[in-house]
């Protein structure tokens, strides 16, 4: 007799429960940003819910190396959550061509977005979107502002600037000129040719150009960053063959190093290790006036699962990550990662404004062997990387790097051939 | 007590004992290695399995993209190979000769300090040595320099020409201890009185080790180096840990394991190929298969044992 009327209470119980729930949808978000959960608990979340009622969110990160494989059998057992965080290219194409992101081209908040925001989660032709950009990284130069006034160095406006600048710093000796090594190769070409490259290839200009087979790696543009590589070399630390990743970052938050080749992710750790006061330039360009461009790098944004159930829901999340709102609180919680919406975002944290302030006077662009030319073999970004090192260490001549490029794009693809 | 009846002649508890083990090695082992040689038949196109035969193989061998990858990561791993049969096993065999001496003080202590690297894991190798040569934290250039011989450091693990044999030698050092303990094992068991025989015939000292010693530790050597083949053939570890997996610089360090692992599971933006992954790790068998089987039939049948 107890048991039924336990039973009877329970079951009453859950009866009164659902009509409270029935209002309240919950999202869950799927992503590899475990190390952001805090700031989406604590910050995004509360302020979503706060002016959405009725939609409760959750955010269910797995750890970065295992997400692609984690979501992919999620996908196809059908027990993914609503939202996923997209990678760029062709990881976030693949889904959705297989039919397992929706296709979010016409949402209000979709119209934020410059179309160069837009070409991480773009269909080849640009026809369709099926990711909300979130944020993005700027390259630039990071420097140690105690040892620039000390040698009285002026912030390099143009590349003859930058190298009258690591000569000094040379000369002097007590510094290392630039805080980089060529031991995990993908600083070389991620913080080297990537960086510096977009004034001479005139950021998106070359890049499509490159895509549509208008412009060669041969090409004046495309050779002339690894002739500003190979006089790196020079400027280096000892020993810069052995130089790690997180050496390179070490060097220089111990203040032995004035330069840094840098990311604009790298702010919120070096602001924790530097006890010097730090100041950013963007790439030089080669003469003074010249129109710069800087990769500002499509790097993280958020779509919704094709099968998901609250698909209303999860257009209104997605919408809200598209409003000025969003873009304030994410670009502040972490700041190096900045919004790729085209809404005014004040940022608190000083080398984080510097960075982002080159998108006003500069033209964006993104790294140029990320979209469509990294897919076949041999993989372009791969040997872009074996390549900038080789030009560093003066084993290959630019123009020798340029032709080993151009020759393995054009053996699987159609437009350079 | 009647005894058991004859006809039960299915010895049931043959099979329930080795059950357990079959089924396992089986789930674990044997179905997955069919399982990837069979991978290498296929490939795909448009998100479905197609079965190609050998044109994978075609590929590995014939095209230049992959073959010369493929001869340069097997060029290193016969080079990584030779660094460990001239350097590891001799040094091994030697210090086994010397633990083995009688009158050696604590042998106890050396024989495991020499062993402990053994067991670290390649990961730890792989970083304290990373930092022990590291031009800019490391102990290797301020070492040298305390003896004046700061000229002859250099980055070896950033340069082309020493990173593979710097890796080799720094695996060395870790499994050094391996062959050392097969040899003094080998050593120990063999009896007084031959080595007591050859004293009264007059070979002491060391051609009483050339002369009765090393012949009849011959088979041991002969395991350690089929042993050594395997795992350097099958190695990956010690060079993820150290170089990443593009086994920089410019893939003087590529071995065929780290060229499986790009190849298998993609690498930043490159993505994975299953199929041309497996046709690597077929290669891989065949090659040690092969290796295997030139060690069984040409060598070890032809060694000549001794009874004691």
């Amino acid at each position: 007799m107890t048991k039924f009327t336990m039973t009877g209470a329970l079951l009453a119980s859950t009866l009164l429960s659902v009509p409270a729930f029935a209002q309240d949808v919950t999202l869950t978000i799927e992503s590899w940003r475990n190390d952001d959960l805090a700031i989406w608990q604590e910050k995004i979340i509360p302020a979503f819910e706060a002016a959405n009622p009725g939609i409760k969110v959750q955010f269910t990160p797995s750890a970065p190396a295992e997400y692609n494989a984690v979501l992919n059998s999620k996908l196809d057992a059908g027990s993914a959550g609503d939202l996923i965080t997209c990678r760029p290219f062709d990881a976030s194409l693949a889904l959705y061509e297989a039919g397992h992101l929706a296709d979010v081209s016409d949402l209000e908040g979709m119209a934020n977005f410059s179309p160069v925001a837009k070409s991480g989660w773009s269909t080849d032709d640009g026809s369709a979107q099926f990711c909300v950009p979130m944020a993005s990284v700027i390259h630039g130069f990071i420097y140690n502002k105690d040892a620039f006034n000390e040698l009285g160095i002026e912030e390099p406006k143009t590349e003859a600037e930058f190298f009258a600048a690591l000569d000094k710093i040379k000369e002097d000796g007590s510094y290392t000129p630039m805080a980089m090594g060529t031991n995990d190769q993908w600083e070389a070409a991620t913080m080297g040719y990537n960086n510096i490259g977009p004034n001479y290839w005139k950021g998106e200009e070359g890049r499509l150009a490159l895509i549509a087979g208008e412009q060669k790696l041969t090409d004046e543009p495309w050779v002339a960053p690894y002739r500003q590589l190979a006089k790196w070399g020079a400027y280096l630390g000892d020993g810069y063959e052995a130089q790690t990743y997180p050496d390179s970052q070490n060097i220089f938050t111990l203040g032995r190093a004035a330069i840094y080749p840098a990311g604009s992710w790298e702010i919120s750790g070096f602001n924790n290790l530097a006890d010097f006061e730090m100041g950013a330039f963007a790439p030089p360009v080669a003469n003074a006036g010249d129109e710069c461009y800087i990769s500002d790098h499509t790097d993280i944004a958020i779509g919704m699962n094709a099968k998901t159930e609250n698909a209303e829901a999860a257009k209104t999340f997605l919408n809200w990550v598209g409003s000025a709102e969003f873009a304030s609180l994410y670009a502040n919680a972490l700041p190096g990662f900045f919004s790729l919406s085209d809404h005014e975002v004040a940022m608190e944290d000083p080398l984080a404004q510097e960075f982002v302030s080159w998108r006003s006077e500069c033209n964006s662009s993104i790294r140029s062997t990320y979209q469509i030319l990294s897919r076949g073999t041999p993989n372009l970004e791969n040997e872009t990387w074996n390549a900038s090192v080789a030009v560093i260490r003066g084993n290959e001549t630019p123009e020798e790097a340029g032709a080993r490029l151009q020759e393995g794009l054009a053996s699987w693809y159609a437009p350079q051939q | 007590m009647t005894q058991p009846k004859r006809s039960s002649r299915i010895r049931w508890h043959i099979i329930v004992f080795l059950a357990p083990a079959v089924l396992v090695y089986t789930a674990v082992m044997i179905y997955p290695l069919f399982n990837t040689l069979r991978l290498s038949l296929y490939t795909e196109v448009d998100q479905a399995r197609v079965f190609v035969g050998l044109d994978n193989f075609r590929t590995l061998f014939g095209d230049a993209i992959w073959s010369d990858q493929f001869w340069n990561a097997l060029g290193n791993n016969f080079w990584f190979f030779l660094i460990h049969m001239l350097v590891q096993n001799p040094i091994g065999i030697a210090l086994a000769a010397i633990l083995s001496h009688p009158r050696l003080r604590f042998a106890g202590f050396y024989r495991s300090a020499i062993f402990i690297p053994t067991i670290l894991s390649f990961v730890i190798v792989g970083f304290a040595w990373k930092l022990i040569l590291s031009p800019i934290w490391g102990i290797a250039p301020s070492m040298l320099d305390a003896v004046g011989l700061k000229s002859l450091y250099a980055p070896w693990l950033g340069r082309e020409a020493y990173a593979l044999t710097t890796l080799s030698l720094v695996s060395v050092w870790q499994f050094v201890g391996i062959p050392m303990m097969l040899i003094y094992a080998a050593l120990l068991s063999i009896p007084e009185e031959i080595l007591e025989a050859g004293e009264c015939d007059g070979i002491t000292g060391f051609s009483a080790f050339w002369k009765i010693k090393l012949p009849l530790i011959l088979p041991s050597i002969g395991i350690i180096s089929i042993l050594t083949f395997v795992a350097n053939f099958n190695a990956f570890d010690l060079i993820y840990a150290a170089q990443g997996a593009l086994a920089g610089p410019d893939f003087s360090t590529d071995i065929l394991g780290t060229f499986l692992y790009r190849t298998f599971f993609g690498f930043q933006l490159q993505l994975g190929d299953p199929h041309m992954g497996s046709t690597i790790a077929s290669a891989m068998f065949a090659i040690i298969l092969i290796g295997v089987c030139i060690y069984l039939f040409g060598i070890q049948s032809r060694m000549r044992r001794y009874q004691f």
